[in-house]
């Protein structure tokens, strides 16, 4: 284990802003794909429902009509 | 058969004449606006000369490759070009050596009188010209490519310069680069030899891209 | 057995194939993460030049590495897709643009703040990050042209198009910029001398940019799911796994 203690570890030798801030970055963008990613399934699967929902309906009007 | 389309086109350009002059005149206020911006100061404008001119003259070429297909897509000749049993290509090289004819040669003839407004030498003059003929016919061959793809888009124009732009980056780099090298005195040859080399690429490969890309928007 | 390779080409049966294998990625994407930062970051020894702001090599290099690599298999998906005029590779086409973008995105912004207190400059005109910043307008001009075309089938061929020539541009696009960068200034900056690569160093790299392959595939994978749904929203199969979903 090369860092002496937790926070010399953050300041990254003084360099901290700057690794951390890429590393942030970077989690920051992984996530952000991720959750777009997912939201574009949800929203398409809830649309897609919708339109079984209406289909349905609509057969169950013509068949008790 | 690309000579009739030229020639027609050339007829179309000749008699909607201000197609011409919007274009010739966008590249005039262009370059003329970057002195006032920047400061009257001569040996800055000088050094920024070929820079200002050629990205002036990539805007304005991109500007009316709009027009290049939109016309004939509106009123179904498209649709016959592309069911005639000419090939597609000859009549693609035909339309972008005409928008090339309408829009590139005026830049060309312009420049050297711009350039003395950057009081640029009588050789980096030469140069720069030679290099704006080389590369504008690039930028006309490559921007149909663009302006097939984007046939009848909403926000076409914009989109068209979005696709188009990176491609245009080596010829904007060698064509301001050639009167740089040759005003440094090393000589603007391996920046022209590499432009014309371009030219002879493009004029090769970009009408059949073209052609597909005509294809997939017309389906 | 001859394995039926086209039997995963209709969506039906990609989407499960996918399905099946998306778990398998992110499982290992999520290791080699933890295994990469963990030897980045424990493991690798202080480099005597750049002390501890080389670090920030674990997540720059792989991720300018995906970008490169993402462009070329788009373009190459793309390829098949307008050639064969098979729906599902113009799928895998489309899905691979967002993460190709991101990684050169981040690849940019590391590159950058790892610049900073190496050259002093956020932003330096050099070959390799003016060449990753065209890249990054490639991508877009790809995405946005897919985006303003609502026929999908044009859409697709439309954006094969434009990778193709894209990829035909990439290496032109390079050398020019790298012509024209060691004529202005003549490389006062070199890029190249990068640290010694200690071992250690070496294979946190490389773990790192397998993690960000797995990562991407995986995503890339889910995406591809979402689009076949979108696509075959009307077909049968989807109807009656959306009827299963309920």
């Amino acid at each position: 284990m090369i860092w002496a203690s937790w926070s010399d570890f953050f300041s990254m030798g003084g360099y901290g802003f700057y690794v951390w801030g890429s590393y942030l970055v970077s989690v920051a963008c992984i996530a952000g794909e991720i959750a777009l990613v997912f939201n574009r399934k949800r929203t398409l699967l809830k649309h897609l429902s919708l339109i079984h929902e209406s289909t349905k309906q609509e057969k169950r009007d013509e068949t008790t009509s | 058969m690309s000579l009739w389309v030229i020639q027609r086109d050339l007829l179309l350009a000749m008699r909607r004449r201000s197609d011409v002059l919007t274009t010739l005149f966008f590249f005039i206020i262009v370059v003329s606006l970057f002195p006032l911006g920047v400061g009257p100061e001569i040996n800055i404008l000088r050094t920024m000369a070929p820079g200002v001119v050629w990205v002036a003259a990539l805007l304005a070429s991109m500007l009316s490759l709009g027009r290049m297909f939109s016309s004939d897509y509106l009123d179904g000749t498209l649709e016959q070009m592309l069911l005639s049993p000419q090939s597609l290509s000859m009549l693609v090289l035909g339309k972008a050596l005409a928008h090339w004819l309408v829009t590139g040669v005026p830049l060309v003839l312009m420049s050297p009188v711009l350039g003395i407004q950057y009081d640029l030498s009588a050789d980096a003059l030469l140069v720069l010209t030679a290099s704006l003929l080389l590369g504008t016919p690039v930028l006309s061959l490559i921007g149909a490519i663009g302006a097939a793809l984007t046939l009848g888009l909403r926000g076409g124009g914009v989109l068209v310069s979005l696709l188009v732009l990176p491609l245009y980056i080596p010829i904007l780099i060698f064509g301001a680069g050639a009167v740089e090298a040759s005003a440094a005195g090393l000589g603007a040859g391996a920046h022209l030899s590499l432009l014309g080399a371009f030219l002879l690429a493009s004029l090769v490969l970009a009408p059949w891209a073209t052609a597909v890309s005509l294809r997939i928007s017309m389906e | 057995m001859a394995i039926n390779w086209f039997k995963y080409s209709s969506p039906a049966s990609f989407y499960f194939l996918a399905g099946k294998m998306i778990p398998l990625f992110t499982i290992a994407a999520i290791i080699l993460f933890a295994v990469g930062l963990y030897i980045g970051f424990f493991v690798a020894p202080t480099d005597f030049q750049q002390g501890e702001a080389y670090r920030i090599i674990f997540i720059h290099v792989p991720a300018a590495w995906m970008s490169m690599f993402l462009y070329v298999i788009m373009a190459i998906w793309a390829g098949i897709g307008l050639a064969f005029n098979t729906r599902l590779s113009s799928m895998m086409a489309t899905a691979i643009a967002p993460t190709g973008a991101m990684f050169t995105f981040l690849a940019l912004w590391t590159g950058a703040l790892w610049g900073k207190p190496m050259w002093g400059t956020w932003w330096v005109w050099d070959a390799r990050l003016t060449s990753e910043l065209i890249l990054l307008f490639l991508y877009i001009g790809f995405m946005s042209l897919q985006a303003a075309i609502d026929d999908p089938r044009r859409a697709d061929k439309a954006g094969a198009v434009i990778a193709l020539v894209g990829v035909v541009n990439i290496p032109i696009i390079y050398f020019s910029v790298k012509w024209w960068n060691t004529l202005h200034q003549g490389a006062t900056v070199s890029v190249t001398q990068s640290p010694k690569m200690a071992a250690t160093m070496l294979t946190g790299m490389l773990i790192m940019s397998i993690a960000c392959w797995m990562y991407a595939i995986a995503v890339i994978l889910i995406r591809t799911r979402t689009i076949i749904l979108e696509r075959e929203r009307h077909t049968a199969w989807v109807g009656e796994l959306r009827g299963m979903a309920q």
